[in-house]
């Protein structure tokens, strides 16, 4: 990989320089080291598999303690991913370990769209570091990893071969993640039906084209024991996290009526050699995997569909200059438009409410000229009723004067006869 | 599917799921901590050797870039350092070849192997600088160079298929030469760290320390120190970039007491004491380049090499190289910082390197 890139450097024109002396340079893995060491590292596994296979219980295996959560029921209505963070420590080293695990895989009746949720899930981590990587201010070596590392796919235990969910999710998940197959519950099957069913499960995922992740074997340190592994795949695993007493030591088993399976004893079940492979000698190359190949993918992916493009059809370099310049003018372009438009709603509103406005103002006009006039009226004919009754009054005023004025001729011939009456009536 | 990770709560709560999948960028929740040493080795630890394993099979990058006037015995300083002819001296020109008339860069890479750990090693070199009657504006070629490399990674960087391992020639170590008048900094001296402290590690280095006594040295370092202080000079290690309180003191010491080292350099062999130790021989005795007494050489190569060399280039990555490719994203009509790649426009490169004052 690299290695040879320092070789091709030194073809390129760089010689070769021997060293008179100690330098002291070799120190830098250490110093590389170290510095990961107080930043911490994160890993992040993906259990993918049905519910009732066992999956909290390899993970509470893998990693001696028990995580929280409980049991998923059968009940659930679509799938969905449940996902935890945990810190754990041993001697100097750190481990942010994120376990993923989907509830309610394979439980639905029409499991068409199970894979969805999960593609979509590791989509959006990629997502997310890609969001990180394009800011313009960045803290990327702060940034928390959390990208999937490696995909634990439970296969159930059936001994005849893989079901048809399986091979539809593998196949979706094969250029996205790391996939390493194990049979759960294994000690459901005998010796010989798991070879066989081993067998077959190998080479269905050849005939489909499903990519396992396959231990890598180009470094000497570990190419022995992983080409060994690679041959061991899928690994048949137990998990138990209650510890009996076999022999004189405590162990982590299962007892049955029939004999007690060991979950550590390689004779039992392929455990020990998934905790090897995942943990101990390929952790590192499985997040490197991750980063380089599915991540780079995705962002290629990615940034094909929003247009860019390193040569355009004609093969010349497309600068990227001209890409954001374009994408640039028409994102500008789409704002003027927009702001165009909402100019144009704006004073299009404006002049309806004015309109309106003055509607309404007219209607006040005509109303207090129709009200005036009402009033006008009504005063003038106040006082046409006025008039009428002044002459009324005058004229009952005239007549009551003519009728005094006969009233007292006439009572002053009769008036003193009136004094007469009374003057008898007093005697 | 339960993106936005909810906070650690009590079994009951586990079963809160988030109904339908939202595309949200997953926030880590709260870490439960577990101590597993209580319940027997997982085998976390081996990702140290992993970590080990894969790094010295990629090998090592390192960009090393010397500044100062000619004759202050930088070439010979970097041979000593790595201990091989790395760099051509400037005594072994051919006659016809002149003083160059400007400041020249000049880079050449070696790969060095030391217990199995394989070092591409380039060392840069600025014949010139300095050296002309009218010095102005000459760090503006070097600035150009280191501004050069930066937009050469990003310009990976970028790429839509970008390789795996993208070619470092960021320089991420500038010695910086200063000639041991014994009184105080240069004008020249000053100019030029101020522009470039601010884009690349500078590490000023006393040349030819062995024209000064004990009390002179220390009398200059201080007052060196003092100038780069009133300058508002930051030498690596910056103060800003300590990370934790370790680092704060180990760099503090560094800082005022080391810094700037006081330097020999010399590629002769000579016999002291029964052992062959580089030196000079001078009428008066040999200068022994790697003893602590006579000079701080044996002080600056632990420092770049055995324990700060990781750090050097870290700190160019995340810091420096961010710092430009934040300016050069938002040279572009001052979009505000967070928003995306995407969207922006990449003017050309400036003829003239990018404004480095913040």
């Amino acid at each position: 990989m690299a290695a040879t890139d320092i070789a091709r450097q030194v073809g390129e024109g760089c010689r070769t320089v021997p060293l008179a002396g100690h330098v002291g340079f070799d120190s830098l893995p250490d110093q590389l080291v170290n510095k990961s060491v107080s930043q911490g590292f994160c890993f992040n596994i993906l259990c993918v598999g049905e519910t009732g296979l066992g999956k909290s219980t390899l993970m509470d295996t893998l990693f001696n303690t028990k995580f929280e959560g409980e049991p998923a029921t059968h009940t659930q209505p679509g799938v969905q991913l449940r996902s935890n963070t945990y810190d754990l420590q041993e001697s100097n080293v750190g481990l942010k370990l994120t376990i993923v695990s989907t509830v309610g895989f394979g439980d639905q009746i029409n499991k068409e769209d199970s894979y969805k949720p999960i593609v979509e899930f590791i989509d959006a981590q990629f997502e997310a570091y890609l969001q990180e990587e394009l800011k313009i201010r960045r803290v990327l070596h702060t940034y928390h990893d959390s990208r999937i590392h490696a995909c634990l796919y439970f296969i159930a235990p059936t001994g005849h071969s893989l079901k048809s969910l399986d091979l539809v999710t593998m196949k979706k998940l094969d250029s996205k993640v790391n996939i390493i197959p194990i049979i759960a519950k294994s000690d459901a099957i005998s010796k010989s039906e798991l070879t066989k069913f081993k067998i077959k499960i190998t080479s269905e995922l050849v005939s489909n084209g499903v990519q396992i992740y396959q231990f890598p074997t180009d470094d000497e340190s570990v190419a022995e024991i992983n080409g060994t592994m690679n041959a061991h795949l899928p690994f048949a695993v137990i998990g138990s996290t209650e510890e009996l007493k076999i022999g004189n030591k405590m162990m982590k088993a299962r007892q049955y009526p029939w004999g007690t399976v060991q979950v550590e004893n390689e004779a039992h079940c392929d455990f020990v050699k998934l905790r090897e492979m995942l943990i101990r000698v390929n952790m590192e190359d499985l997040r490197e995997q991750t980063h380089s190949r599915h991540y780079e993918l995705y962002r290629r992916c990615k940034l094909e569909e929003m247009g860019f493009k390193d040569t355009d059809p004609d093969s010349k370099p497309f600068s990227l200059q001209e890409t954001y310049e374009a994408k640039r003018n028409e994102f500008l372009g789409e704002l003027q438009k927009k702001e165009e438009e909402m100019r144009q709603m704006f004073v299009q509103r404006v002049k309806e409410k004015e309109a309106e406005l003055k509607e309404a103002e007219k209607e006040l006009h005509e109303k207090f000229d129709r009200l005036k006039k009402l009033h006008q009226d009504e005063k003038k004919k106040l006082e046409d009723k006025k008039k009428s009754l002044d002459d009324e009054v005058n004229a009952f005023k005239q007549r009551k004067t003519a009728a005094e004025l006969l009233q007292s001729q006439g009572s002053q011939a009769g008036g003193s006869q009136t004094l007469k009456r009374d003057k008898e009536k007093k005697n | 599917m339960s993106k936005g990770l909810p906070e650690a709560r009590t079994d009951a709560a586990m079963s809160e799921l988030v109904p339908e999948p939202r595309p949200k960028p997953a926030v880590p929740m709260k870490p439960v901590s577990i101590n597993s040493n209580l319940l027997g080795y997982i085998g976390i630890d081996t990702i140290i050797e992993q970590m080990r394993k894969k790094t010295m099979k990629t090998g090592f990058d390192f960009n090393i870039m010397v500044v100062g006037q000619s004759g202050l015995g930088k070439s010979t300083l970097v041979n000593t350092l790595f201990k091989s002819q790395v760099s051509r001296k400037a005594s072994s020109w051919n006659r016809e070849e002149k003083i160059p008339k400007t400041v020249e860069i000049k880079a050449i890479g070696h790969v060095i192997e030391e217990g199995g750990v394989k070092m591409k090693l380039t060392v840069i070199d600025t014949p010139g600088f300095g050296d002309q009657i009218n010095n102005e504006n000459c760090w503006e070629p070097i600035e150009k160079y280191i501004n050069e490399q930066y937009e050469k990674f990003l310009k990976e960087e970028v790429n839509i298929a970008r390789k795996k391992r993208i070619p470092d020639t960021r320089v991420h170590c500038c010695l910086y030469f200063i000639s041991p008048t014994g009184h105080s900094l240069r004008p020249l001296d000053l100019e030029f760290m101020k522009h470039l402290s601010k884009v690349v590690n500078i590490i000023p280095v006393i040349a030819k320390a062995d024209t000064m006594t004990l009390e002179e040295k220390s009398e200059f370092k201080q007052r060196v120190r003092k100038e780069l202080e009133v300058n508002g000079i930051e030498f690596y290690p910056q103060k800003e970039f300590d990370e934790d309180l370790e680092d704060k003191t180990e760099n503090d010491k560094i800082r005022q007491e080391s810094m700037p080292f006081a330097v020999v350099g010399s590629d002769k062999e000579y016999q002291v004491n029964g052992k062959r130790v580089l030196g000079r021989k001078t009428p008066w005795g040999i200068i022994e380049v790697e003893n602590l007494n006579h000079c701080e050489f044996a002080l600056l190569r632990d420092f770049v090499i055995r324990t700060h060399l990781q750090d050097l280039k870290e700190v160019t990555h995340n810091i420096h190289y961010e710092t430009y490719r934040a300016k050069r994203l938002n040279d572009n009509g001052g979009l505000p910082p967070g928003e995306g790649l995407l969207g922006t426009v990449l003017p050309p490169v400036p003829a003239t390197p990018c404004p480095t004052a913040e």
